[in-house]
């Protein structure tokens, strides 16, 4: 179910990602102010929007599955979550590197965009610790989906609050009132949100097809009556159609 | 914020750019690894499966003998 297009979308998100590997390096122009490290941005942007947008649409799956009970949903939910952690730690680690080219630090506290991120990141890597300290499969789904609908909702919260910090150390390169970027910029931007969005749900897809294939092969040894596999506590959600 | 020489700039846009490319690869290659185990499950069910109808018609010749 999950499996249909995965090919389509993986040669589409590969085509996007060599276009806009190539708008960075060879179209868009070097910035004035920050020269070639500016570069990073066009990854570290695209990513951190992904994470974000990403916990939101965990969040909206969640209620879905709250409102109808159906279990494929919290298995949508939590691969959502689990690709956008995972696009986090992209988003921390070439935040970092950027810091240090540009401030000279790996890490600084006292700014706003840093550290919310960094908030809504460990608040979502209590999201593991918390649905697998439940046993029971039912009681699990329907915690995680209180969490991930808790915690979508403080993540454009959070977003807002930084806005309306207004610092002035973090660069504000999009749509700001001193003027956003150049058009070829904008352009390069926009190619590298497209094919980092396509690459993330690209990830969801397959993880959700290896997830039903996994949930199926379970049905189908239930069915029979054939003994367990070695290694086979799995506690991540399976998806049973 | 004067801008980085290109040859130091470099570096750090290359480490940038290569932990987003291993932190793919890495997620890909735990993937197939999980898609290798149900492939693997895949085939000692249908082995298991067809053991199982084996003993039955042996134990359905053996009834009609």
């Amino acid at each position: 179910m999950y499996g249909k297009g995965l090919k389509t979308l993986s040669v589409a998100t590969v085509a996007a990602l060599a276009v806009a590997l190539s708008l960075v390096f060879f179209y868009a122009p070097l910035d004035a102010d920050q020269g070639f490290v500016q570069k990073i941005f066009y990854l570290h942007v695209p990513l951190s929007i992904t994470s974000l947008a990403g916990f939101v649409v965990g969040g909206v799956f969640a209620i879905a599955h709250l409102r109808s009970g159906d279990r494929r949903w919290d298995a949508v939910s939590y691969v959502c979550i689990h690709l956008s952690v995972i696009f986090g730690v992209g988003v921390l680690i070439t935040g970092s590197i950027w810091a240090r080219a540009s401030w000279g630090h790996w890490w600084v506290w006292d700014e706003p965009t840093l550290v919310s991120f960094l908030i809504v990141f460990l608040l979502y890597a209590t999201y593991y610790p918390f649905r697998y300290a439940i046993e029971d499969p039912e009681r699990q789904a329907r915690y995680a989906s209180v969490f991930a609908v808790t915690a979508g909702a403080f993540v454009p919260l959070n977003f807002l609050a930084v806005r309306l910090a207004q610092s002035l150390v973090h660069p504000r390169v999009f749509a700001t009132t001193e003027g956003g970027l150049p058009g070829s910029m904008m352009l390069t931007f926009l190619a590298c949100l497209l094919a980092i969005g396509l690459l993330w749900v690209t990830l969801v897809k397959l993880e959700l097809t290896a997830k039903s294939a996994s949930g199926q092969l379970k049905r189908l040894r239930r069915a029979l009556d054939a003994p367990a596999p070695r290694g086979a506590s799995r506690v991540a959600p399976e998806v049973s159609v | 914020m004067p801008a980085l020489p290109l040859d130091e700039a470099g570096k750090y846009v290359a480490g940038a750019y290569v932990v987003f490319l291993v932190l793919i690869v890495v997620y890909v290659a735990i993937m197939a690894a999980k898609v290798q185990r149900i492939e693997r499950e895949l085939r000692e069910l249908a082995g298991f499966a067809e053991q199982r109808n084996d003993e039955k018609e042996q134990r359905r010749v053996t009834a009609d003998v």
